[in-house]
C-alpha cells in the first residue's frame, strides 16, 4: 500500500512577494484508500548561517549568534484524521505570507555561509504501524521592489601594470593597456552586467579574460565577525589574443537564487563583487575587483 | 477419309471492299464533329481579365483551329493559373485604396522575411565541406563530463595507451568521467562526433536533459581547438551538426509543452505560452548563461536562438546583436570567422529578416580581419606546419556562407559599400574570393575589370591567384560582363591562369574559365584556349589525375558549340580528345558528344564523329555487358540515323560500307546499316518515281548486293530472317528480281536453322510464334513473287512447304499444320485473275500465266495435298488430350474453306460441314465464336450468288456444351 505525497504551488516560477498568497494543491496518489492520522502544511522561512572553517577556530564565542534566524512560520491542519480515497485527491491549501512585528522577508539566497531559504512542508501522520509521510517543496520569495530611481552610473577602469597593487616583482611584467567600462556597478538583478573592455595593447598574447563573480558573506555581531568572499560563478568573455582596439562586450547574467539583492542586517550581510580578470600567456593574472550593489525593481 | 478437289472461290476484292465499307454520311455545316475546325465566338475576356496581357490576343474571335496545346496553356491550365495569379497579386492590392497598402506592407514584409529557393541553403555546402578539408593527421578528443577541475593523466604514464582508451570507454560518458581519446583518425573521429550525436539522442529521449546539454558543451568546446587547423572546417560541419540537434530538440519540447490542450500555430505569439512552458525555456538560458568557456556558451545559445520565441517577442532580435558581438572575444580568427558563419546560418533560419546583425557580423569581420595576418596565427602555422595559402582557404566556406547571407536579396548600395569597405583593407584577397564567390553573379560581372585589377594588386605569398580566378570565372560564367570588356578580361585572366605552375591547380581554374570562352567567343579563341590546356596537361601525363576537370571541358564546349563542322575544324579539338586515354573515360566523353550531336544534328565532319563512335565500339570486348551494348549500340544507330549525303547516294552507301567494317561487333548496328541501306534503295526509287535508269539500277543491286552479304553475318536467326524477307521486298519492289528471289531463296534456306527455342530478354522461349508469323508474313510475299523461268511452278511455295515439312516441329505441335492452313489462303489468291495486290513494274504470276488451267491444275493439286495432310493430322488428334486442338484446328480449316474454298461444290460443302461438326463434336469450341460465324454465313447467303450458303446453315447446328 504506497501512496504518494506530493506538493503542487500555482505559480510555475514558484515565485512570491511578501503580502501575495502562496496557494496550491496537495495531491496524494495512491491506489487504494489511505487511512491517516491528519495531514498538515508547515510553511517556514529561515536564515541558515554557517561559519567557515577559518573562523571557527578565531571565533569560538560566535556559537552563539549563528544559529538559524526564523524569517516566517505558520502550520495548518488540511485534513483531519480519517481516511483519503484512492486514486488521485487534489487539497487545495493557501498560505498569507504575512510577518508579525518588524520582520522583513529577505529575498531567497543559496550561498555558502549564508542561506535564506523558504520550505513548504507536508506531512501525514499515520499510525504505528505505517511510515508517516512527508514531502517538502522549496518556494522563492523576491523581496519588495526597491523605492527610489537607480540611476546608471558607468564606471570606466583602465588597467596597466601601474595601476595595480599586490605586484611583487614590478619589474618583470610584460606591458600591457586595457581600457574598460561597466555600464553601471548598481545593478538590477534581473538585467544583466554589461559593459565593454578594450585592450589596447599587449605585449604578451592574452590567454583568457573573465568575469568572476564574487559573494561577500559576513556573518557576526557586536562581539566580531566573519567575512568570506567566495566565487559564484566565472564567465569567459574573451578566449585567446584577442584582437586588440576591439571593444569586446562585458555580459553577465546574475544567476537566480545564487544571487539576491544587496542585503545587510544586523546579524549578517551579503554583499556581491565583480573581478574582471586577464590571463596572459605567460600566465600572469591581472584582477580588477569591482563592488556591486544589486537591487530589485 | 478420301482426297478433296479443291476449288478456289472466285474473288471480286474491289465488291467485296466496298460491301466492308461503311456507308459514308457527309457532314452538314453546323453539326458537331470533333475534326471539324473549331470557331470560336465566344469571348475568352472573362477567364483572361486576371492575367493583363495575355489576354488582349486572346479575346478576338478566330476561326483558325487553336493549338490545343496552346489553348491549353492559356489560362485553363491549373498551375499556369496559380503562377498568373501570385504574379499579379501584388499589384493587384495595391491598387486597393485604404487597406491596400496596408496589406502590400504584410506582403513585402513576408517576402522579406522568408528565405527564397534561391538561396543555396546550408546543407547543400555540408558536404562539399566534409569532402574537401580532410587529413590524415591524428586526432583526439578532449571531453570532460562533470566537473572539469581533474587533469588528463600525464600522456607519459606506464600505462599503454591501449590500455588507457578501452578502461576510458568503459567509463563512458559517466556523470563526472572525463574521456580523452587519442591517435583518432579523420574517419574514427567523424564516427566519435556521431556517437556523440546519438548519445544526445539517447539522454534527451531518457529524460536525461542535464547530460545532454553536458554532451553539446562539451561537443561544442572542440570547436575551440585547433590542432590539426585543415581539419577544422569539417569538425565545424560534424560538431554544428549536434548544435542543430539539441536546438530542435528543445525547441520541440517546449513547443509540446505549450501544446496541452490544443496544439500551437506556427506563427504563435508569446501570449499564446503558458507559465510552465516559459519557465522551462527560461531555465536553458539561465543554464546557458552559466556556461564558464566563451565558445559553448555562444554556440549553445545560438542553437536554441529560436527558443527566444516563447519568451518575447523581440527576444531573437535583441539576442542576435549580442551574440554577434560575443564573437569579438574569441581570439582565434579561424574560430571566430566558423562561429559568425553559425551565427549567421541560425540567424537566416530563424530570423532572416533581421538583416542588421548580418551586416554588423560581416563589419566586425572586417574589423578583426587583421588578425588572420597576426603573431599568434603565424607562429601556430609554423608549429603545426601549414603553409599560408592553405590555411587561408580553410576560412573560404564560412566568409563565402556569411557574405552569401549577407548578400542575399541585399540592395546594391549595401554590395558596394562593403565591396568599398573590403577593398581597403589590406590582404585582402581571401575576402575577394568570398565576395566574388557569394555576391550576385551579376554584381561581380558588371564590375569584372575592376575585380581583375585588385587580384593583380594582392599579395602572391598570400591566398592563391588560381583560387580568385576560379571564382571570378565562376561568377562570370552566369553573368556577362560588359560587352566591350571581354575581350580584355578573358586576356587578362589567361595570362595568370597560364603561368599556374600545378597542373592540379591549373585545371581547375582553366575549366572554370571554358565555360566563359565558349559563351563569349568564337572557335578561335576556344580552340587557343584548348591548346593551352593540352599544352599544360601533357607533360608528365598530368591529364590522368584530371580526368573530370578534362571532361567537364569538353562538356562545357559541347553545350556552346552544336555546330558540329565548326567543333572539328576546331584544330584542337580532336587532339584535346586524345588526352583521354583510359578506356571508360574514353568512351564516356564519346558518348556525351555523341548524346549533343544526336540532338543537334547538323552538317558535320563525319571522319571526326566516326572516329568518336568507332572509340566507343572498340571498347566493346567479350566482357561487355549486354546494356552496355545495347546503349552504345543505341548512340551508334543515332548517328547513323543522322548522316544523309542528300542526294549523294552512291556516297551514302560507301558511309555504309565503311561503317559495316567499323562496327562489325555491334550487331544492332549491322542491322541499322542494312535497314539504311533499303531505304537507300527505296529512296532511289521514290526519286526515280518507280522506273530506274540504268545507273540507278545498277546502284539499288548494289544495295540488295549491300544487304545480301551482310545478313550472314548476323548472329540472331529471326534478325537474318527478316532481313532477308524485308530485303527482298525491298529488291522486288525496285524490280531486282533475281536478287529478291536469292533473297527468298536465302531466306527458305536458312528456316531449317531455326533453334526450336530461343532467349527473349535472358529467358528461353519456344521460337514457334515467332516462325509462325514470320512463315505468315513470307506467304503473303510470296503472292507478288513471280516464278522464276527455270524452276517449276511455285517454285518458292513449295520451297517454302518442304521446309516446313522437314523442320524439326516440336512434338505434340500443330505449328505445321497450322502453316499449311495458311498457305491455303495464298493458293486461294494466286488462282485469282487478279491479284489482290501487286508490285508497280513487277509483273506477277497473274500476268506471267495468264490464268493458265494448267497452272490453276497445279495449286489445286497443291491444296488437295495440303487439305490431305491436315486431314491426317486432325485423325491422329481423335485421343482424349488432342480433342481441344482438334476442335480449335478443324474450326480454323473450316473458317478457311468458308473464306476461300468454292463451296457451291459438293464435296468441298460436305467437307466444310464435316468439320464444322468435328469441331464442336466435343463443346471445346468458342459458342460466341461460332454464333457469330453462323450470322456471318447468314449474312453472307443474302449476298448474290452465294444462296448456297443460306442453304449450309441449315445443316450447321450449333451444339450445347455437354
Amino acid at each position: 500500500m504506497s501512496a504518494n505525497l506530493d506538493i503542487r504551488l500555482k505559480r510555475a516560477n514558484k515565485v512570491y512577494h511578501e503580502g501575495e498568497v502562496l496557494a496550491g494543491v496537495v495531491v496524494i496518489i495512491s491506489k487504494e484508500a489511505v487511512q491517516h492520522q491528519g495531514i498538515s502544511l508547515t510553511m517556514e522561512g529561515i536564515v541558515n548561517l554557517q561559519l567557515s572553517s577559518k573562523s571557527v577556530g578565531v571565533f569560538e564565542a560566535f556559537y552563539n549568534s549563528v544559529k538559524p534566524i526564523q524569517l516566517i512560520t505558520s502550520n495548518i491542519e488540511v485534513v483531519k484524521p480519517g481516511k483519503v480515497p484512492g486514486g488521485k485527491t487534489e487539497i487545495p491549501f493557501e498560505f498569507p505570507l504575512n510577518v508579525k512585528g518588524n520582520k522583513v522577508l529577505y529575498e531567497t539566497y543559496h550561498g555558502v555561509f549564508v542561506n535564506i531559504q523558504y520550505t513548504l512542508r507536508c506531512d501525514m501522520k499515520r499510525s504505528l504501524l505505517a511510515k508517516d509521510l512527508s514531502k517538502s517543496c522549496e518556494f522563492m520569495v523576491h523581496c519588495q521592489p526597491q523605492k527610489g530611481k537607480l540611476i546608471p552610473s558607468p564606471v570606466d577602469f583602465t588597467i596597466t601594470p601601474e595601476t595595480l597593487q599586490n605586484v611583487k616583482e614590478r619589474g618583470s611584467l610584460p606591458k600591457f593597456m586595457i581600457r574598460g567600462r561597466l555600464n553601471a556597478t548598481s545593478c538590477v538583478i534581473t538585467q544583466p552586467l554589461t559593459g565593454e573592455l578594450v585592450v589596447e595593447s599587449s605585449e604578451v598574447p592574452i590567454k583568457s579574460i573573465e568575469l568572476q563573480l564574487v559573494r561577500v558573506e559576513t556573518c557576526g555581531c557586536a562581539e566580531g565577525y566573519a567575512r568570506d568572499a567566495t566565487e559564484i560563478q566565472n564567465i569567459q568573455i574573451a578566449e585567446g589574443d584577442v584582437c586588440h582596439s576591439l571593444p569586446i562586450p562585458i555580459y553577465m547574467v546574475f544567476p537566480r537564487l545564487f544571487t539576491c539583492p544587496t542585503l545587510e542586517t544586523t546579524n549578517f550581510k551579503v554583499e556581491f563583487e565583480v573581478n574582471v580578470v586577464i590571463v596572459l600567456h605567460d600566465d600572469h593574472l591581472i584582477t580588477e575587483n569591482f563592488p556591486l550593489k544589486l537591487c530589485r525593481v | 477419309m478420301a482426297t478433296v478437289q479443291w476449288y478456289s472461290r472466285v474473288r471480286n476484292y474491289e465488291a467485296e471492299l466496298q460491301v466492308c465499307r461503311l456507308e459514308s454520311v457527309p457532314v452538314e455545316f453546323g453539326d458537331y464533329h470533333p475534326l471539324k475546325p473549331i470557331t470560336v465566338t465566344e469571348s475568352k475576356s472573362r477567364r483572361g481579365g486576371r492575367k493583363g496581357s495575355t489576354s488582349s490576343s486572346s479575346s478576338s474571335s478566330s476561326s483558325a483551329a487553336p493549338d490545343p496545346l496552346s489553348s491549353m496553356l492559356d489560362g485553363t491550365d491549373p498551375l499556369s493559373l496559380f503562377a498568373a495569379a501570385s504574379a499579379s497579386e501584388a499589384p493587384a492590392l495595391s491598387h486597393a485604396a485604404g487597406s491596400g497598402e496596408l496589406g502590400r506592407k504584410r506582403k513585402e514584409k513576408e517576402e522579406e522575411g522568408a528565405v527564397g529557393l534561391d538561396f543555396e541553403p546550408w546543407s547543400a555546402k555540408r558536404g562539399e565541406i566534409l569532402a574537401r578539408f580532410t587529413t590524415t593527421e591524428k586526432l583526439s578528443i578532449n571531453l570532460f563530463m562533470g566537473s572539469d577541475k581533474g587533469k588528463a593523466p600525464s600522456p607519459g604514464s606506464a600505462v599503454s595507451e591501449k590500455v588507457r582508451t578501452r578502461l576510458e570507454e568503459l567509463d563512458d560518458l559517466e556523470e563526472g568521467s572525463q574521456r580523452e581519446m587519442l591517435n583518432l583518425s579523420q574517419q574514427d573521429y567523424v564516427n566519435r562526433i556521431e556517437e556523440l550525436n546519438q548519445s544526445l539522442k539517447e539522454a534527451w529521449a531518457s529524460d536525461q536533459k542535464v547530460k545532454a546539454l553536458k554532451i553539446v558543451i562539451q561537443c561544442s568546446k572542440l570547436l575551440s581547438d585547433t590542432a590539426v587547423i585543415q581539419f577544422y572546417p569539417s569538425k565545424f560541419v560534424l560538431i554544428t551538426d549536434i548544435l542543430d540537434t539539441l536546438g530542435r530538440l528543445v525547441y520541440e519540447r517546449i513547443w509540446s509543452m505549450c501544446s496541452d490542450s490544443r496544439l500551437l500555430p506556427d506563427s504563435f505569439s508569446v501570449d499564446d505560452v503558458n507559465d510552465t512552458a516559459k519557465e522551462t525555456c527560461l531555465n536553458w538560458f539561465f543554464k546557458i548563461a552559466s556556461i564558464r568557456e566563451l565558445i559553448p556558451r555562444l554556440y549553445v545559445e545560438a542553437a536554441i536562438l529560436k527558443c527566444n520565441r516563447f519568451l518575447s517577442k523581440t527576444g531573437i532580435q535583441e539576442t542576435l546583436p549580442r551574440l554577434t558581438a560575443m564573437i569579438r572575444g574569441i581570439g582565434d580568427p579561424l574560430v571566430g570567422v566558423y562561429a559568425r558563419a553559425y551565427l549567421c546560418r541560425v540567424g537566416m533560419e530563424v530570423a532572416p529578416q533581421l538583416k542588421d546583425s548580418l551586416n554588423k557580423n560581416f563589419f566586425d569581420l572586417l574589423g578583426s580581419f587583421r588578425q588572420i595576418h597576426g603573431d599568434s596565427v603565424q607562429n601556430q602555422l609554423v608549429l603545426q606546419r601549414v603553409e599560408v595559402p592553405v590555411y587561408l582557404t580553410l576560412y573560404s566556406p564560412a566568409i563565402n556562407w556569411t557574405l552569401q547571407c549577407v548578400s542575399y536579396r541585399a540592395p546594391e548600395a549595401l554590395l558596394t559599400e562593403m565591396m568599398e569597405r573590403c577593398k581597403q583593407i589590406g590582404n585582402n584577397a581571401l575576402l575577394l574570393n568570398s565576395v566574388m564567390w557569394a555576391f550576385r553573379a551579376e554584381f561581380v560581372a558588371t564590375r569584372a575589370t575592376d575585380f581583375i585589377s585588385m587580384i593583380k594588386d594582392c599579395d602572391e605569398a598570400g591566398f592563391p591567384k588560381h583560387l580568385l580566378f576560379g571564382s571570378l570565372g565562376r561568377s562570370l560564367a552566369c553573368a556577362d560582363p560588359p560587352e566591350s570588356e571581354r575581350l580584355p578580361i578573358l586576356n587578362e585572366a589567361w595570362r595568370v591562369i597560364t603561368k599556374v605552375r600545378s597542373p592540379q591547380d591549373y585545371i581547375s581554374c582553366a575549366e572554370i574559365w571554358v565555360e566563359f570562352t565558349c559563351r563569349h567567343f568564337t572557335k578561335r579563341e576556344v580552340n587557343t584556349v584548348l591548346s593551352d590546356i593540352i599544352k599544360h596537361m601533357t607533360p608528365d601525363r598530368a591529364f590522368e589525375d584530371a580526368y573530370p576537370q578534362l571532361q567537364s571541358v569538353i562538356r562545357k564546349v559541347l553545350t556552346y558549340f552544336h555546330d558540329f563542322s565548326m567543333l572539328f575544324s576546331m584544330e584542337r579539338f580532336l587532339p584535346f580528345l586524345d588526352m583521354f586515354q583510359k578506356d571508360s573515360v574514353r568512351v564516356e566523353v564519346c558518348r556525351s558528344i555523341m548524346e549533343v550531336f544526336i540532338k543537334y544534328a547538323r552538317p558535320f565532319i563525319l571522319n571526326a564523329l566516326l572516329h568518336v563512335c568507332k572509340t566507343m565500339h572498340d571498347s566493346v570486348n567479350a566482357l561487355t555487358l549486354d546494356d552496355e551494348k545495347r546503349s552504345l549500340a543505341l548512340l551508334i544507330n543515332g548517328f547513323i540515323r543522322m548522316v544523309s549525303f542528300g542526294r549523294d547516294f552512291e556516297q551514302q552507301l560507301s558511309f555504309c560500307v565503311e561503317a559495316r567494317a567499323t562496327f562489325c561487333n555491334l550487331e544492332p548496328v549491322m542491322v541499322q546499316l542494312i535497314h539504311t541501306v533499303n531505304q537507300l534503295a527505296m529512296e532511289t526509287r521514290r526519286v526515280m518515281r518507280g522506273s530506274h535508269s540504268r545507273k540507278t539500277a545498277a546502284f539499288v543491286r548494289a544495295c540488295a548486293a549491300y544487304s545480301f552479304i551482310t545478313i550472314p553475318s548476323l548472329s540472331s536467326i529471326f534478325s537474318r530472317l527478316n532481313l532477308y524477307l524485308l530485303s527482298g521486298q525491298v529488291a522486288l519492289a525496285n524490280q531486282c528480281l533475281s536478287q529478291a528471289d536469292a533473297f527468298l531463296k536465302a531466306a527458305v534456306s536458312i528456316l531449317a536453322e531455326v533453334p526450336r527455342s530461343i532467349s527473349v530478354e535472358g529467358k528461353l522461349r519456344s521460337s514457334e510464334g515467332f516462325l509462325l508469323d514470320f512463315v505468315n508474313n513470307f506467304l503473303s510475299t510470296l503472292l507478288v513473287v513471280p516464278d522464276h523461268p527455270e524452276q517449276g511452278v511455285l517454285y518458292l511455295v513449295r520451297g517454302l512447304l518442304n521446309m516446313v515439312q522437314d523442320y524439326t516441329w516440336e512434338e505434340s505441335s500443330d505449328a505445321k499444320v497450322r502453316v499449311y492452313v495458311s498457305a491455303l489462303p495464298l493458293l486461294s489468291a494466286m488462282s485469282q485473275e487478279t491479284y489482290l495486290y501487286s508490285i508497280a513494274k513487277v509483273d506477277s504470276n497473274e500476268t506471267l500465266y495468264g490464268g493458265d488451267p494448267k497452272f490453276l491444275a497445279e495449286i489445286n493439286k497443291l491444296c488437295e495435298t495440303l487439305i490431305g495432310q491436315v486431314l491426317d493430322h486432325l485423325k491422329t488428334l481423335g485421343t482424349n488430350e488432342g480433342v481441344r486442338r482438334q476442335g480449335s484446328l478443324a474450326f480454323s480449316l473450316f473458317g478457311c474453306l468458308l473464306a476461300h474454298g468454292d463451296l457451291r461444290n459438293n464435296r468441298l460443302n460436305q467437307l466444310s460441314v464435316n468439320l464444322w461438326n468435328l469441331s464442336h463434336k466435343h463443346g471445346y469450341c468458342d459458342t460466341r465464336t461460332s454464333v457469330r460465324t453462323l450470322e456471318y454465313i447468314k449474312h453472307q447467303g443474302q449476298q448474290p450468288n452465294m444462296s448456297h450458303f443460306s442453304d449450309m446453315v441449315q445443316r450447321l447446328s450449333l451444339q450445347s456444351r455437354a
